[in-house]
């Protein structure tokens, strides 16, 4: 019997050693979180990597959420979010860019613009046809982002303010997976961040009249857009920190991701 | 020399013996360890919380912001998803075991068993997608459904994922029945047909609600699958057609953000425990089925 609570406690000790994560090299960079953020942080690591062959770079999603609770959770090293972190004051902010995000319909709804009000009315499931906001005589199909997401937090803060977002609509995980599913829902409605609308066929609204450009956005014009951030555990270091300072200065880049430089943003806004 | 022998091997068998008690004892703990984490965690929403059980069962109001978690919607939607799924994969995997025993023939068996072999290790993000890509909008464009994602979807999916469950379980049935029961009733002048609804079907029956269960247990636990297809809309499906949430799909959808600690996290790990308890109480109905058989 005393020999049968040996053996175990040896295996218990063993499979406890190698579930254990080790400590990453510096050479090895795990990224997740904001789906809104992914394709500059994708691209930007591949240009990273080409110039740096002994840097492996892996990038993924999951949600400004995930990215937040991973990072304070040290499982990764660098979480990606659309919004700040006030209950983890553990993390070190890098802000990295600024993104603005539009509300996108399918192209046959026949509307182009709405009223933050009209919006409001629409995501609390006041509005549920059309043609009520000077549209086509067509069901109104609202898809939101988990809790979790960074850009349904920045949606809610520009846009809802203290009106809550109805139940009914539909939820999807993704950047990508809603503007897929927009695309093909005849009377969908949703927000995605303009990196990943632009270019997609989409009809991207105007609020309150004003476009969703990067002039207006720059000008403070446009109201729903965030800064991107980056979290570290504690100051970046090495590697880690050369990245992020890759991913801040690399202009082109930004720019061809349809993000703007935070150096460009003629308004001072706070974080949402 | 021979007694060494047989003392060594006696020491192997020891040995042998311990290793085998160690890995059994190993799944034992792991079970426990399982069980004793999520009861853990998962009553914290009443302790910690103190969120009321009843409404935790019975709210439909899945407010986390304001503090109110009312887990009935996912419950409903985990019941209605499976209960569509069983409606159509029970019956239609029951007629497939039958046949599969009684009237195939041999080549056909040859080519159907492996075919239902293959719907088995069909990964089930792979049937979430064709759910997404081919039954979404089959039902957007032939019902009033706008958007194709809900209730029906999700309901198909599950009957085609667990149809092979609900087949291999009843065609066993089927074949464990004694050869004297058929040859009986066929000797008494009975068509194949009056043979296997009157005297196989009722014989089989325990076997078969055997099939139903795991189908039914397998239905209850997935996830990927239909939470690519139910819409994740927390809300009670008012119609076959509509969005709603499933215990797993909430769980899924919300992981992400339940930080440590959270109200979120605490009612998410009573969900998964709700699971638990239901998957352990369709064990106990199985072991229930069994014994009637024996």
């Amino acid at each position: 019997m005393k020999k049968n609570a040996a053996l175990a406690a040896l295996l218990l000790g063993l499979s406890v050693v190698a579930s254990s994560t080790p400590v990453f090299a510096d050479t090895n960079i795990t990224i997740a979180g904001s789906t809104a953020l992914l394709p500059l942080v994708k691209d930007a690591a591949a240009a990273y990597q080409q110039a740096h062959g002994d840097v492996k770079i892996s990038v993924s999603g999951g949600g400004s959420g995930t990215g937040i609770n991973q990072v304070a959770a040290k499982a990764i090293d660098i979480g990606d979010s659309d919004i700040q972190a006030p209950t983890h004051p553990e993390l070190k902010d890098n802000r990295v860019a600024v993104i603005g995000f539009a509300i996108v319909t399918h192209p046959a709804t026949g509307v182009k613009s709405l009223t933050k009000k009209q919006l409001q009315d629409i995501f609390s499931a006041k509005v549920t046809n059309w043609k009520e906001v000077g549209g086509a005589d067509q069901k109104i199909v609202v898809i939101n982002r988990p809790r979790s997401s960074g850009t349904r937090a920045v949606f809610t803060k520009t846009v809802m303010g203290s009106v809550a977002i109805s139940e009914s609509g539909l939820t999807e995980d993704a950047t990508g997976t809603v503007v897929s599913v927009v695309k093909q829902t005849p009377g969908a409605i949703s927000y995605a961040a303009l990196s990943g609308t632009r270019g997609g066929g989409l009809n991207e609204l105007s609020v309150d009249g004003v476009a969703p450009t990067d002039d207006n956005i720059i000008t403070g014009k446009y109201p729903v857009w965030s800064y991107e951030h980056m979290f570290t555990n504690g100051p970046a270091t090495g590697e880690i920190s050369r990245f992020i300072a890759f991913v801040q200065s690399n202009s082109d880049l930004v720019r061809k991701d349809g993000f703007i430089l935070i150096r460009d943003m003629k308004v001072n806004e706070t974080d949402r | 020399m021979i007694a060494v022998q047989a003392r060594r091997s006696h020491r192997a068998e020891r040995i042998a013996v311990f290793g085998l008690r160690v890995a059994a004892g190993f799944v034992i703990l792991a079970m426990l360890a399982l069980l004793g984490y999520l009861a853990f965690e998962g009553t914290k929403t009443f302790y910690v919380d103190k969120f009321p059980l009843w409404q935790f069962l019975f709210s439909p109001d899945f407010a986390i912001d304001s503090g109110k978690p009312g887990a009935a919607v996912f419950i409903a939607g985990t019941l209605a998803v499976t209960l569509c799924a069983i409606l159509i994969g029970g019956p239609f995997g029951i007629a497939v075991g039958v046949f599969l025993a009684e009237i195939a023939p041999l080549r056909m068996t040859q080519i159907l068993k492996p075919a239902i072999e293959v719907m088995v290790g069909i990964p089930s993000v792979v049937y979430g997608w064709l759910g997404l890509t081919l039954l979404v909008p089959i039902i957007r464009t032939h019902t009033s459904s706008p958007s194709g994602f809900g209730l029906a979807a999700a309901g198909i999916v599950l009957a085609i994922m667990i149809l092979p469950t609900v087949i291999t379980l009843s065609e066993d049935a089927f074949r464990s029945l004694p050869g004297a029961l058929k040859e009986g009733s066929l000797a008494l002048g009975a068509t194949r047909w009056q043979t296997i609804t009157r005297v196989l079907l009722p014989s089989a029956s325990s076997g078969l609600a055997v099939a139903l269960i795991l189908g039914i247990a397998r239905a209850i636990g997935e996830t990927l699958a239909i939470q690519m297809v139910i819409g994740n809309s927390a809300q009670f499906a008012n119609g076959l057609f509509a969005p709603t949430a499933a215990l797993t799909t909430e769980i899924v959808t919300d992981m992400p953000g339940a930080t440590e600690g959270s109200l979120l996290e605490h009612v998410l790990f009573s969900m998964a425990f709700l699971l638990l308890l239901i998957a352990m109480v369709l064990i106990v109905l199985v072991r229930f089925a069994l014994r009637k058989r024996s």
